[in-house]
C-alpha cells in the first residue's frame, strides 16, 4: 500500500517541479502596452507547419521588411519593431491560446497579419473586447472589412474575395458571353464568399452557372467533382480553391482531357504554384486570374524601384524564396503597417493606430500595381479594392486591360 | 472519524496535497497561464475517459476528438441558440455524448480491435465535415463564438478577499474545470476499483477467460465506451467554454491522436497517468515550437525542419522514447525509478539480512 503512496508523492513532487518551471508573474500594465521609448512589439499567429505551411513565409517576409526599417531608418520614430510570430498550424484551437499568450503574457501592442479566416474569427471577439488592434488580417473574407462598425479593432487589407469574384463576373460576361460556368469551391466561408461575389456580380446572367460543386478542406481528391462539372457541359471553370486543391484541380482537368476556360482565384495564383501544377501535368491553357501585387517574376518590373526595394528587403529573410508571390504580399502589408505607425507619430495608442488604419488610410504602396491606392474612410473600410485581370502566358502572368475598382459595390 | 483520518494511508495525504496545489495554483500564476492550465486539465479529463476505454478495458479508439466535438457543440448550441446558462449545459453535453457513445459502441464493439480502431478513426475524419452541414444550427464553418463567463459576484469577491485581485473569467473557468476534473477522476478511481472495473480488466486481459467467468462481455465493453464518451463530452464542453469559440477545425483528426498519445505517455491503466498525459499533451507542442528556435546548439537546418513539421515531430520523438524506455508511461517511469532508488538506498542491508524488501512484491 505504501508503494502507491510513494507513487503519489513522486507525482506531487514532479507537479511542483513542472509548476515551478511555468510560473512567473506578468509585468505590470503600461498605459501603452507593447510600446517603449525604443521599441514596438507586434504579434502574429500563422501556419508555419502543417497542411497550410506554405502561408508561413508571409510572416517571415513581413518581418524582413521590419528588419529593413530597423536597420536603415532605426525603426519608426526611433522605435525598433519586434515581430513575434507563433505557429497556430491553421487551427483555431491553437490560435486562441497563442493570441492570449501574445496579448496577456508577451504584452504585444497589436496583432498584425494573422492568417486564416476561421483562425482570425476565433479571436476577433476576444481582441475587440480587450481593445487590442487586430490589424490587416491575411484573409479576404468580406466580414473583416464590412463588419468594422461592430468590430472596430479588426481590419483586413487585401481585396475582399467578393470584389475579386465580381471582377471575374464582369470579365466573363464581356469576353465569354455564351459561357457555361462550372464552379468548384471550398465549402467554407472562403469559397462561399467567392461564390456569392460571382453570383451577385453576374446578376441577371446568373443562369450562366450550369453547376456548382463543393469539397471540404479535409477531402483527399476533387476528381469526382471536376468530372461531374465536365459531364454537366461546363466550358468555363471557376476554381475557388486553396493552393493545394488548385494544383490538384488543374492537373485533374488536363487528365480528364478537358479544356475549359479557367478562372483561378488570386489566393492560389502565385507563380510557384503554377509551376508545380505544370510539373504535375496541368496544361494551363486559357487561365485567367486577377492581381494587385507586382509579380516578382514578371520581367516588366525588372527596373522598377518598388521591385528593387522588394529584392533588397527580402534579402533579410534567409528562408524566403524571392519569386514567391506570398513574400511580396508579406512585404507590402508590412509597408502599410509601418505607414500607419509613422502616421501615428507620438500618439502611439491602440485607439489612435486603429483609427488611422480603419478610417484615415490613403497611401500608395511601391509593391502594388501602379495606381492601386490603399484607402479607408470613416464610411469605407476596404483598404484595397482595385485589381487587374491577368492571364497565364505559359511562363508568367500577363496584365490585361486596366485596373478595375470595386469600391462601394460590396457592403 | 479522527481515528480514520489519523490512520489514512499516506497516499490520501498526497492526493490532498495535489488537490491543494491545483486549487492554489492560479493565485501564483498569471490569468493567462491559468487559462493554459485549464486547457491542460480539460485534456486530462478527455484522456481519463480514453484511459478507461484503452487502458482498463483494452479497446482502441481513434475517435475521441469527435466525442469532444459533440460535447462542445451541444453546449455551444444550447448556450448560444437557446440562451441556456453555459454551466447548466455541461452535464447535459456529457450525458448526451455518453448516450451517443453507448449507442455507437453497440455495433462498433462487435468489430475486432483493428476494425474498431478504423471505425472510430472514420468517425474522427467525418466529424468536421458533418458539423458544417446543418449550418443554421452549428454556424457552419464560421463556428460559434461564446462570451467568456464572469464569475458570480460572491465568488469573485471571496477570491479578491484572499488574493487582493478580483477573479478573472479565466480563473473562474479554471476552477469550474478543476471541479469537474476532481469529480470525474474520483468517479474513475471508484469505477476501476470495483466490480465493473474488475470486469473490464478481466476482459482486457483475456476475453475468453472473462466470458467463462460469467462476465457480460458485450455489456461491459459498451458500458466502457459510453462512460469514456461521457468524459470526452464533458471535456469538449469545457473546451468550448475555455476557448470561447467552437468551429469544425477546432476538432481535427489530430486531436484524437493527441489524446491517445497523451494517454500512452501519461501511463495507461493508471489514475494519475491521464493528469500527466494532459499536461504533456497540452504543453509539449506549444513549448517545443517556441523552444526549439531558441536553442542555438540545434543546427539551424534541423530546427527549421522541426518548425515546419510542427508539433508532430516532438510528439513522435517523445512517444518513441517512452515506448522504448518506459512502456508504462510517465507514471510507470516514476514508479520504477522510485522503486529502484529505494532498493539502492535500502537494498544492501536487506540482502545482508537475507530478507526481501518488505513490500517489494505488493501488487497495488
Amino acid at each position: 500500500m505504501t508503494q502507491i503512496g510513494r507513487r503519489f508523492a513522486a507525482i506531487a513532487a514532479l507537479l511542483f517541479t513542472l509548476a515551478a518551471c511555468g510560473g512567473s508573474a506578468a509585468p505590470a500594465a503600461q498605459t501603452d502596452v507593447g510600446i517603449t521609448s525604443n521599441s514596438i512589439l507586434l504579434g502574429n499567429t500563422i501556419a508555419l507547419s502543417g497542411a497550410a505551411a506554405a502561408y508561413g513565409t508571409i510572416a517571415n517576409a513581413s518581418n524582413a521588411y521590419f528588419t529593413y526599417i530597423n536597420n536603415t531608418q532605426g525603426g519608426v520614430n526611433g522605435r525598433k519593431i519586434t515581430y513575434k510570430i507563433l505557429d497556430d498550424v491553421y487551427n483555431p484551437a491553437n490560435t486562441v491560446p497563442l493570441t492570449k499568450q501574445l496579448v496577456e503574457q508577451d504584452q504585444v501592442f497589436a496583432m498584425f497579419g494573422g492568417l486564416g479566416t476561421q483562425a482570425q474569427t476565433s479571436v476577433r471577439d476576444y481582441l475587440n473586447n480587450k481593445k487590442v488592434p487586430q490589424l490587416f488580417v491575411a484573409t479576404g473574407a468580406t466580414t473583416f472589412m464590412s463588419d468594422f462598425s461592430s468590430h472596430s479593432y479588426t481590419i483586413g487589407w487585401q481585396p475582399p474575395y467578393q470584389g475579386e469574384a465580381r471582377i471575374y463576373a464582369k470579365d466573363v460576361v464581356t469576353n465569354h458571353s455564351g459561357a457555361k460556368i462550372g464552379v468548384l469551391y471550398q465549402n467554407d466561408d472562403y469559397g462561399q464568399d467567392y461564390l456569392k461575389g460571382l453570383t451577385d456580380g453576374l446578376g441577371s446572367n446568373a443562369s450562366m452557372i450550369v453547376d456548382k460543386q463543393s469539397y471540404d478542406v479535409t477531402a483527399a481528391s476533387v476528381a469526382s467533382q471536376l468530372s461531374t462539372l465536365k459531364g454537366k457541359g461546363a466550358d468555363t471553370l471557376f476554381l475557388f480553391t486553396t493552393p493545394a486543391f488548385t494544383i490538384r484541380s488543374l492537373a485533374t482537368v488536363t487528365a480528364l482531357h478537358w479544356e475549359p476556360t479557367i478562372y483561378l482565384n488570386s489566393v492560389s495564383n502565385p507563380q510557384v504554384y503554377m509551376g508545380i501544377a505544370a510539373k504535375n501535368g496541368a496544361a494551363l491553357k486559357n487561365v485567367t486570374s486577377v492581381g494587385y501585387l507586382k509579380d516578382p517574376t514578371d520581367p516588366q518590373w525588372a527596373s522598377d524601384a518598388g521591385m528593387k526595394l522588394y529584392k533588397e528587403v527580402i534579402a533579410n529573410c534567409s528562408t524566403c524564396n524571392v519569386n514567391d508571390g506570398f513574400n511580396i504580399y508579406g512585404v507590402a502589408v508590412a509597408y502599410t503597417m509601418v505607414d500607419v505607425l509613422k502616421k501615428a507619430g507620438t500618439n502611439m495608442t491602440r485607439k489612435n493606430v486603429m483609427d488611422i488604419a480603419g478610417n484615415q488610410l490613403n497611401e500608395t504602396n511601391p509593391f502594388l500595381l501602379p495606381g492601386v491606392v490603399v484607402k479607408t474612410t470613416s464610411s469605407d473600410h476596404f483598404p484595397i479594392t482595385q485589381e487587374q485581370v491577368i492571364t497565364w502566358s505559359g511562363t508568367g502572368w500577363t496584365l490585361k486591360g486596366s485596373l478595375i475598382d470595386e469600391r462601394g459595390t460590396i457592403k | 472519524m479522527l481515528q480514520r483520518i489519523r490512520n489514512a494511508p499516506p497516499r490520501y495525504w498526497l492526493v490532498a496535497v495535489v488537490i491543494l496545489f491545483f486549487a492554489g495554483w492560479p493565485t501564483v500564476i498569471s490569468s493567462f497561464q491559468t487559462s493554459e492550465w485549464s486547457q491542460a486539465i480539460i485534456l486530462a479529463i478527455a484522456i481519463m475517459g480514453l484511459n478507461i476505454l484503452v487502458g482498463y478495458s483494452g479497446q482502441l479508439s481513434l475517435g475521441h476528438g469527435a466525442f469532444m466535438a459533440l460535447g462542445a457543440y451541444t453546449s455551444a448550441i444550447l448556450a448560444h441558440r437557446y440562451k441556456m446558462d453555459y454551466l447548466v449545459t455541461i452535464p447535459i453535453a456529457g450525458l448526451l455524448t455518453g448516450l451517443v457513445g453507448f449507442l455507437f459502441g453497440v455495433p462498433a464493439l462487435r468489430l475486432s480491435p483493428l476494425y474498431l480502431a478504423l471505425a472510430t478513426f472514420a468517425l474522427a475524419v467525418v466529424t468536421p465535415s458533418l458539423i458544417k452541414r446543418p449550418a443554421e444550427l452549428t454556424g457552419g464553418v464560421q463556428g460559434i463564438s461564446l462570451a467568456p463567463p464572469d464569475p458570480p459576484q460572491f465568488v469573485a469577491e471571496a477570491y479578491g478577499g484572499l488574493t487582493g485581485t478580483l477573479m478573472t473569467s479565466d480563473q473562474w473557468i479554471y476552477y469550474i474545470t478543476l471541479g469537474y476534473a476532481l469529480l470525474l477522476f474520483w468517479l474513475a478511481w471508484n469505477l476501476v476499483r470495483h466490480r465493473s472495473g474488475r470486469a473490464m480488466r478481466a476482459i482486457r486481459d483475456g476475453e475468453v477467460a472473462a466470458a467463462a467467468s460469467g462476465i457480460n462481455i458485450a455489456g461491459y465493453k459498451t458500458l466502457a465506451f459510453g462512460i469514456s464518451a461521457l468524459y470526452a463530452g464533458i471535456a469538449g464542453s469545457l473546451f468550448g467554454l475555455a476557448t470561447g469559440f467552437v468551429s469544425p477545425d477546432t476538432f481535427p483528426v489530430s486531436l484524437s491522436i493527441q489524446l491517445l498519445v497523451g494517454a500512452v505517455v501519461g501511463g495507461l491503466a493508471s489514475i494519475p497517468g491521464p493528469l500527466l498525459g494532459g499536461i504533456f499533451a497540452y504543453f509539449l507542442p506549444i513549448e517545443s515550437n517556441q523552444l526549439v528556435p531558441t536553442l542555438t546548439w540545434i543546427p539551424s537546418q534541423i530546427a527549421s525542419t522541426v518548425i515546419k513539421a510542427g508539433p508532430a515531430v516532438s510528439y513522435g520523438v517523445v512517444l518513441i522514447l517512452i515506448m522504448i524506455f518506459a512502456p508504462g508511461g510517465l507514471v510507470g517511469l516514476i514508479t520504477t525509478g522510485y522503486i529502484r532508488l529505494r532498493r539502492r538506498l535500502r537494498g544492501t542491508g536487506d540482502r545482508e539480512a537475507g530478507q526481501m524488501p518488505p513490500d517489494a512484491q505488493t501488487i497495488s
